[in-house]
């Protein structure tokens, strides 16, 4: 077994436990602070697979700007805050059934199937992957389409929360 | 790497270049226009989408065959462009049906509803899997939205939620299905994977797994059995029209990818997912239809034929030949207008008289002859009755279910053909052996609203009797997958 794995393992296993804080815990602000753990743990996975330019756009922008954006949100409007949620719906055993065969059907694939065991392969040190990722980015004959598609898709988004949260 | 557009590649996004200029004249017009002027919003979309569709048959049609453009991100071919007249026809409709209502003059349903449709445009013409999952969130997106537009009500709040968590979820295992892909064979690009999964780059078992999370998320979209429970709670507390919109477009946009990735990364798989789909055809036609039989709400029933007509859907896709897409396709616009004529006509009634319940449409024959004769087309096309649409499209798809040798599941689909004349049947003889509850008024419905459901029937008439250009066209498209 290789270091790295070892770093990947407990930074995969501190990103989950966060995520299943966040969306167990009942009190809205200490979720909203294990939602910053969860995502700082995506911001790990990003420097192992060596996407450090990614890694800093997570940080900056989910961490820096959303998840603050989150937590001032919830303390402005304390007073829903502070209303207890119902918490769980009485078909959690269905659920936690169906998601535990799930998740042990797809570990065991993973145990199972060939090839998992394969290096990342090494990146050239020359690149510049920030300028390359900027380019293919905006070249018609790179990802120009799909990153026009995200910003019409982000416009939607911004249209449909303001839907969602307009009280007329 | 080329820095250079060319006209090929205008040509090839052209109806979403229109869409996106709609979206932003009806983001004007809805700051600029003011009480009365806002139902104009609807025919704006309307007229926009028309003249998109019109624009699209002259010149956006491929030149060559399978032209591959944008940096491999689309396919520019006929099937995709077949499938965007599908998708924009039908947000047309509902645009005109919704216009009449007050969540239909405020710009934010229509920028939704373009928005949604703009996703199932690039959905059908994805040739790479990043294209193919932003398209795809594109699409399911705004539809969370839409389905709980309805803020006050919270049959329509619940459904949005419900929709959101359910779409979530099966996103959530499909992108896992396109991780595997990646993971293994580094390429996204739908065409270059095909090669991987035959030249055994890919591990057979995990090329299965793949197959089966992928098919999960296409699944939820289609609502095929076993994740179609979402279907009636959401199409009952969506506004009607939205309802039409998300069980004709939404699941023809799952189908269009369903029938590409299928056809197009694994075809050297045909023998394992024709018989998956096969059993998910047999299954989700005949819980559909069961259930449907108990239903005492109009718009649940539906809900549950809607589900039946996917399992029809798959008995062509199931025969895995050019036939049998063909037939898929043109069963799916058929049924796109058909359905979308049933809930026009349900959502007109049912606001009126404010109630969906079978039993409140009794008589309708006689309060409002007009909406009832609609109603009887559509629902009888839906039951695949002779000389409707309906009735070509399930021959069609039986015969390819035949041709593929499917032929046990031809019976299943010609015994639930019988299980769904029975209930539509039901439904007719509310409509018209039943008298009205007394001192029921006669009924009036907005005119454009009507005219466009009655030019609807007329279509479901005319593609019943001279099908065979239409089918042509599809049989056109499904060339595009072999």
């Amino acid at each position: 077994m290789n270091f790295s794995i070892l770093i990947f393992l407990f930074v995969a296993v501190l990103t989950t436990f966060a995520a299943l804080v966040v969306v167990t815990n009942k009190n809205l602000v200490s979720a909203a602070m294990w939602l910053i753990v969860a995502l700082f743990g995506a911001a790990l996975t990003f420097v192992l697979l060596e996407a450090t330019y990614i890694a800093v756009v997570q940080v900056v922008v989910y961490i820096g700007a959303i998840a603050v954006l989150i937590v001032f949100t919830i303390m402005l409007t304390r007073r829903s805050a502070e209303k207890e949620p119902s918490g769980a719906t009485k078909q959690w055993p269905i659920a936690a059934v169906l998601s535990l065969a799930l998740f042990s059907g797809l570990t065991y694939f993973y145990l199972t199937v060939p090839g998992t065991d394969r290096l990342a392969p090494v990146l050239d040190k020359e690149l510049n992957m920030v300028s390359a990722l900027g380019q293919l980015l905006v070249s018609p004959s790179g990802y120009v389409l799909p990153f026009e598609l995200a910003s019409v898709l982000l416009l939607a988004a911004l249209i449909g929360s303001i839907v969602v949260a307009w009280r007329k | 790497m080329s820095n250079l557009i060319d006209q090929t590649m205008i040509i090839a996004i052209l109806p979403e270049i229109g869409l996106v200029v709609l979206i932003g004249l009806v983001l004007l017009f809805g700051g600029i226009w003011k009480g009365k002027r806002l139902k104009g919003l609807g025919w704006l979309t309307a007229a926009g989408l028309g003249v998109l569709i019109v624009l699209s048959l002259v010149f956006a049609g491929p030149q060559a065959e399978n032209q591959l453009v944008w940096g491999n991100m689309l396919h520019h071919d006929w099937y995709g462009l077949v499938f965007r007249l599908i998708f924009m026809l039908g947000a047309a409709i509902t645009a005109i049906i919704a216009m009449e209502y007050d969540y239909g003059q405020k710009s934010e349903f229509y920028i939704l509803l373009l928005t949604s449709t703009l996703g199932m445009n690039l959905m059908a013409s994805a040739a790479d899997l990043i294209m193919l999952y932003l398209a795809f969130e594109t699409a399911s997106i705004p539809l969370y939205v839409l389905a709980g537009f309805l803020k006050r009500e919270k049959s329509s709040v619940e459904a949005g939620f419900k929709y959101l968590l359910f779409g979530a979820m099966s996103s959530a295992l499909m992108l896992f299905g396109f991780s595997l892909i990646y993971g293994f064979t580094g390429m996204t690009n739908l065409a270059d994977l095909a090669q991987a999964v035959v030249q055994g780059v890919f591990p057979p078992s995990a090329v299965l797994v793949s197959l089966l999370l992928v098919l999960i998320g296409f699944s939820f979209k289609i609502s095929a059995f076993p994740f179609h429970f979402w279907a009636p709670d959401i199409y009952q507390g969506a506004a009607t029209p939205i309802s039409g919109f998300l069980s004709t477009a939404s699941k023809a946009a799952g189908f269009s990818v369903l029938l590409r990735v299928m056809f197009v990364v694994y075809p050297s798989l045909t023998g394992q997912w024709q018989l998956i789909l096969g059993i998910i055809s047999g299954l989700t036609m005949t819980v559909g239809n069961i259930i449907a039989l108990t239903q005492k709400d109009l718009k649940r029933l539906l809900a549950y034929s809607s589900i039946a007509h996917a399992g029809y859907i798959l008995i062509g896709i199931s025969a895995a030949s050019a036939f049998g897409v063909g037939s898929a396709v043109f069963y799916i616009g058929t049924y796109l207008l058909t359905n979308l004529t049933a809930f026009g006509a349900v959502a007109l009634a049912g606001e009126k008289t404010g109630s969906f319940a079978v039993d409140d449409f009794d008589g309708l024959s006689r309060r409002s002859p007009g909406l009832a004769l609609i109603m009887l087309v559509s629902l009888l096309s839906l039951a695949g009755m002779p000389p409707f649409g309906g009735f070509i499209a399930k021959v069609l798809v039986f015969a390819a279910g035949v041709r593929g040798g499917m032929l046990w599941l031809v019976a299943v689909g010609a015994l639930n053909s019988i299980i769904g004349l029975f209930y539509y049947l039901i439904v007719l003889k509310h409509v018209y052996l039943y008298l009205p509850q007394e001192g029921a008024p006669k009924l009036t419905f907005p005119k454009p609203a009507v005219a466009t459901l009655a030019l609807l029937s007329l279509g479901i008439i005319v593609i019943g009797t001279l099908f065979s250009p239409w089918y042509h066209w599809a049989l056109n498209a499904a060339q595009n997958l072999f």
